[in-house]
């Protein structure tokens, strides 16, 4: 005979940890049966994590020649004990500095970073829910351009309380934000009652994979200027820009456009992705506001980074070749597993949103829905996932108003395994095409699993609840 | 669609500053409080033994540094990182700097539950998938709250209680602190009297309870909580519906570990679920092992609801998982674990008699005290008026005239006035004798008058 839940708070019993998205299905069958390619060469693959592991090489090479950034070394024993009280919520002199650096060379030096602005948070997922609890009250809302990072939901408002009001973009344009498209969801907002605080959006983008142009960015800047609202843009993929345009942050933008309040503007940043260091926690909060970086500095004491791991950051992050040397292969390496695979795909007639950065592709499989509803795109990616075994993100978890788009991740896995994606979706696609064109000629069932039998039973299966995505229900 | 207003660039134009959040503009943040102007003060003049010997000692910190050297030389024999940074580092290094998992690696967490059972010498286990990692007690404290209540919800604290509790448990919570009130009567225990009283006050006030939380051994009064009133207090809870959490960080710091009685002992022989799934232990290895720059702290419930949820808000605050390996592989080293508690103890005691029997020559009465990194010193009798002020104007004058931070009892919300919070254990042996030497002074120099 157990508590009731009714001892526990609204937020803890409350879904807005979001997982029980479709979106973690995906993952559960990955857990289940993961692929390898010795042990299990028929599991199913994962291309549903947004993981850079193509650097790490030069990561390992550098630890090996600079056995002093350890503490537990030789080398560095003697700074053990230093490193091992040092909780103040500025964080490492060195290490502050060194993120500046890092993020200053990641934009070309195009632009100055101060080291006094650089907040530490729990990741990204902590500073972008820390500035949500700087910016905005309980009720209060933000502007989010869609499709949108799926996790967004929870970072962002489930224990601030703060509400996302969508503003959708499509495909006409390549999934652009637009003016029209802000000020009507702006003004939706404001006719029902709901205070817009700011703007949020990650630049460069997932699940888009693409960077914001001069324009659009000086589009965003003039709209939230106008309004005096916050803009804050998660950059947390700065450094995976492989083409034209390049990366343009918002701090240039800042520098060309004088007449904009810096007040209002705020960079989310993070090693997870372009460093491929994830498991570090190693987000940082970057505000033009100083209001706000002593309340986010404040903040930090719930997210602070361990001192070792901004120790061991500081001394490899100051080594400026390392890090020069690094962001060029990251560039390199990315556009590589890029081409490969779009290419690949390409081959086998499926394209992808014309993209220039990110870990991922935005995979157009709008001829392959039974018809254009989300209802058609969980039934092709159950399929995906259970008959073709490679996990990849229905558009629907992103929030995307058009039915079709999957996300697909190339840079968690070795070349080989990003074959053998190939080879598998190939045959999937070539067989769906085969069979779409028998279902044309007969009217009769396929011995093939990807009869329109199965289809059906896909369609009707009970996991197949309509995706969670506002935009469908309104 | 031209701008109604032209805004200047420079943020110090304080006519049309842009508007932060309530919880932002709010000073729920605690900084300006006594307790921190004192460490203000350190920083502005911080004592060093032979650069500054007539600066501020910063006697406001609890900080364990007495047992470093045993950290530094497990850590430059075995090297802890070894794994990950050596030629055989290869596959793990990727892997690590992969992880992260919310449930934390599992041989970390092992090692945590492994560790905090020897620290109980073996009188409560704890299951590995309890667990959950938080960064630092800060942070699990203030999950822990967001879990257990609602906005405007109240949880009742013992007082004197840790000032960091009202910035981590109110701040971003919206939750409020009812304190329970514990005088020197009868050594600041916590009496079935004083709970009911503090429950009813927050009934009065139409605010609906949701749990008790206490910090055993307690900071600042360093001593353990007695069982009998773990007991009182769960039966309590029982009553009344509502939750215990208690904050056990300094558990391997008691100085004798047979003193201390944790709240798992207590649900270890409870087989009532009901009973059990309102308690919850926060641990961290901050004071313990006196590593509070690794952020390591975790929350362990004996409800699986909020093992859960917590686990899913941890994202917001995971454990860096180059920490995590480090510490699994120091932590699971039995030899070292063992020779470490008992050392520590040792020395923390030691400590801690060497600092009272200085007080007491100098007429200074402590609370008896068998735990933590502090004593709690009566200066009452030195009090102008025994009020806040008066408190604090003696607290001033040991902080300019000693260049002694200390913490006054009134920042730890201490219902009687003149008690002192005293910590000893974030210095050299030296140092803490110069303390003494200052104190001893500073009484002369009152006696002749």
């Amino acid at each position: 005979m157990s508590l009731d839940k009714n001892l526990l708070s609204k937020l803890a019993v409350g879904d807005k940890h979001g997982e029980d998205s479709p979106y973690f299905d995906g993952w559960k069958a990955y857990d289940n049966n993961p692929f390898h390619p010795e042990h299990n060469p028929q599991g199913v693959i994962q291309m549903g994590l947004a993981e850079n592991q193509l650097c790490s090489d030069l990561i390992k090479d550098w630890i090996k020649a600079n056995p002093h950034a350890s503490i537990c070394t030789a080398e560095g024993i003697d700074g053990f004990s230093d490193i091992a009280v040092f909780q103040d919520y500025h964080g490492l002199k060195q290490f502050r500095q060194a993120i500046a650096a890092f993020m200053e060379r990641a934009r070309g030096g195009r632009v100055r970073f101060e080291e006094e602005r650089v907040v530490m948070s729990g990741g990204a997922t902590g500073a972008n829910e820390t500035l949500m609890f700087c910016l905005a009250d309980r009720g209060d809302a933000f502007l989010v351009p869609t499709p949108y990072y799926a996790a967004f939901d929870r970072d962002l408002s489930w224990r601030t309380g703060v509400r996302i009001i969508p503003v959708e973009c499509n495909s006409s344009n390549n999934f652009q934000v637009t003016k029209q498209a802000l000020e009507s969801a702006y003004l939706n907002a404001q006719e029902t009652g709901i205070k817009i605080k700011g703007l949020i959006l990650a630049n460069p983008s997932n699940p888009l994979g693409t960077s914001l142009g001069r324009e659009t960015l000086q589009t965003l800047m003039d709209f939230i200027n106008d309004k005096q609202i916050h803009l804050v843009c998660d950059e947390i993929y700065a450094a995976t820009v492989f083409a034209e345009p390049g990366f343009i942050s918002v701090a240039e933008m800042i520098q060309e456009m004088d007449h904009v309040n810096r007040d209002l503007i705020h960079i989310v940043y993070s090693l997870s992705k372009d460093m491929g260091l994830p498991g570090f926690r190693v987000g940082v909060v970057y505000s033009y506001n100083d209001a706000v970086v002593t309340c986010a500095r404040r903040m930090s004491s719930f997210g602070l980074v361990s001192s070792q791991t901004q120790s061991f950051l500081a001394a490899m992050l100051s080594d400026q070749s390392f890090v020069d040397n690094f962001l060029k292969e990251v560039s390199k390496r990315v556009a590589k597993r890029h081409l490969i695979f779009t290419e690949g795909l390409k081959e086998m007639g499926v394209s992808c949103l014309r993209s220039n950065a990110g870990l991922f592709v935005l995979m157009d499989l709008r001829q392959m829905l039974r018809d254009q509803t989300f209802e058609s795109e969980m039934a092709l990616w159950r399929i995906i996932i259970d008959k073709v075994k490679i996990n990849i993100s229905p558009g629907s978890s992103f929030h995307c108003s058009e039915p079709g788009w999957f996300r697909v991740c190339f840079a968690n896995m070795d070349e080989d395994t990003l074959q053998t994606a190939l080879q598998r979706m190939k045959s999937f696609v070539l067989r769906h095409r085969e069979n779409k064109k028998k279902r044309k000629s007969f009217q009769e069932n396929l011995k093939l699993s990807f009869s329109s039998k199965m289809y059906d039973e896909h369609v009707r299966s009970p996991r197949l609840l309509s995706p969670h995505s506002p935009l469908v229900r309104t | 669609m031209g701008l109604p207003l032209m805004m200047e660039r420079s943020s110090n134009n304080n006519n049309n500053k842009v508007e932060l959040s309530r919880v932002a503009v709010s000073d729920t943040h605690g900084e300006d409080s006594p307790y921190f102007a004192g460490w203000k003060a350190y920083d502005e003049n911080p004592y060093d033994e032979t650069h500054n010997p007539s600066g501020v000692i910063q006697m406001g910190l609890a900080e364990n540094q007495v047992s470093f050297d045993l950290l530094e030389s497990y850590s430059e024999k075995k090297n802890p990182e070894g794994s990950l940074w050596g030629s055989k580092g290869s596959r793990g290094f990727r892997e690590n700097a992969l992880f992260q998992d919310y449930h934390g690696l599992k041989t970390f967490r092992q090692a945590m539950a492994s560790f905090m059972e020897k620290i109980r010498g073996g009188k409560a286990s704890f299951d590995p998938d309890r667990i959950v990692l938080t960064a630092g007690a800060t942070a699990a404290n203030e999950l822990l709250t967001f879990i257990l209540a609602d906005p405007n919800d109240a949880l009742l604290i013992p007082t004197p209680y840790y000032p960091g509790f009202d910035r981590d448990l109110r701040w971003r919570t919206g939750v409020r602190i009812v304190p329970i009130h514990c005088d020197s009567s009868n050594h600041f225990q916590i009496t079935p009297e004083a709970l009911e009283t503090a429950y009813e006050t927050a009934r009065d006030a139409n605010i609906r309870v949701r749990g008790v939380l206490i910090t055993n051994p307690s900071n600042p009064l360093g001593a353990t909580v007695q069982k009998k009133v773990l007991e009182d207090l769960l039966d309590f809870c029982v009553r009344k519906n509502i939750h215990l959490i208690s904050d056990e960080i300094y558990s391997g710091s008691v100085f004798h570990e047979s003193e201390f009685t944790s709240v798992a002992e207590i649900v270890e022989n409870i087989d009532d679920v009901s009973v059990k799934e309102r308690v919850h232990i926060v641990y961290s290895l901050s004071k313990d092992l006196g590593l509070p720059g690794f952020r390591v702290g975790t929350i362990y419930s004996y409800n699986d609801n909020v093992v859960r949820t917590a686990r899913r808000m941890s994202s917001f605050t995971l454990v860096s998982s180059q920490t995590q390996h480090m510490l699994a592989s120091m932590l699971s080293d039995e030899e070292f674990t063992e020779k470490y508690i008992r050392l520590n103890r040792e020395r923390l005691r030691r400590r801690y008699e060497t600092i009272v029997e200085g007080l007491k020559k100098e007429g200074i009465e402590c609370l008896k005290g068998n735990a933590g990194l502090f004593c709690w010193m009566n200066l009452g009798f030195l009090l102008n008026t025994k009020t806040k002020e008066g408190e604090l104007e003696l607290w001033d004058v040991i902080l300019k005239e000693l260049k002694l931070n200390i913490s006054p009892g009134s920042s730890c919300h201490c219902s009687e006035f003149g008690w002192f919070r005293v910590c000893f254990a974030n210095m050299s042996e030296k140092t803490l004798e110069i303390a003494l030497k200052r104190i001893h002074e500073f009484m002369d120099r009152r006696r002749r008058f």
